[in-house]
């Protein structure tokens, strides 16, 4: 199947960041979008480079290496980053929530 | 007045705030939803902005923050993060003494 912004999550991810861990799971079926969608996407990302560094900064970083794609056509990012020491501790990654319809009437930029 | 301003003002005047879509009691996304549900259960006052009614609100505070998406959550005036941050923060009992001491100040 022909994933292209999956692809290109993943490349740009793989590239900034070197993970240790990345899994990349298109969640969009979950929400009102037509089927085949790639809006929606939760990221599991374990990295050197997120030891000292708070979650908000984290997530920052990720925002940054991802600017082009989003709000459009990444509309939702749930995030889940680990300093490679937290991962060994912890590796257990919540679940997303799950849609309230609100996309119907707006396309655009939650998470 | 300029929004950047706008913001800056609600970020000075409210030491809890949230910035979401829909209100408290009727979220229009899961995300939001997530996030309301765990700061109303620190028990504190807060502040919110539904962004879907103030797109300009809505892509400033991008800007500003660094921060595409929504919800967002700030204490004192600093982000502390979305969904995935708010709700963790939540569980391990940050979230409650982070929003107490807020309060407390």
């Amino acid at each position: 199947m022909n994933k292209p912004v999956e692809t290109e999550l993943t490349q740009r991810l793989t590239q900034q960041f070197s993970p240790q861990v990345l899994q990349v799971e298109n969640e969009s079926h979950r929400h009102s979008v037509p089927p085949g969608s790639e809006t929606h996407f939760k990221v599991v990302l374990v990295c050197d480079q997120f030891e000292g560094l708070r979650q908000v900064q984290r997530h920052q970083k990720i925002y940054q290496a991802l600017a082009s794609l989003m709000p459009s056509p990444v509309h939702a990012l749930a995030l889940h980053t680990f300093a490679p020491s937290e991962w060994k501790e912890q590796p257990e990654v919540p679940a997303s929530p799950n849609c309230m319809g609100g996309s119907k009437h707006d396309k655009r930029d939650h998470a | 007045m300029d929004v950047i301003e706008t913001i800056k003002q609600q970020l000075s005047q409210n030491p809890i705030i949230l910035y979401m879509k829909g209100s408290p009691n009727a979220p229009q996304c899961g995300f939001s939803a997530r996030t309301v549900q765990a700061l109303m259960a620190c028990g504190e006052k807060f502040a919110y902005v539904n962004i879907l009614e103030h797109p300009e609100i809505r892509e400033s505070l991008k800007t500003y923050s660094n921060w595409p998406t929504f919800p967002q959550l700030y204490v004192r005036g600093e982000l502390v993060g979305g969904c995935d941050i708010v709700t963790e923060m939540y569980e391990k009992g940050e979230l409650q003494s982070l929003v107490k001491d807020a309060v407390a100040q």
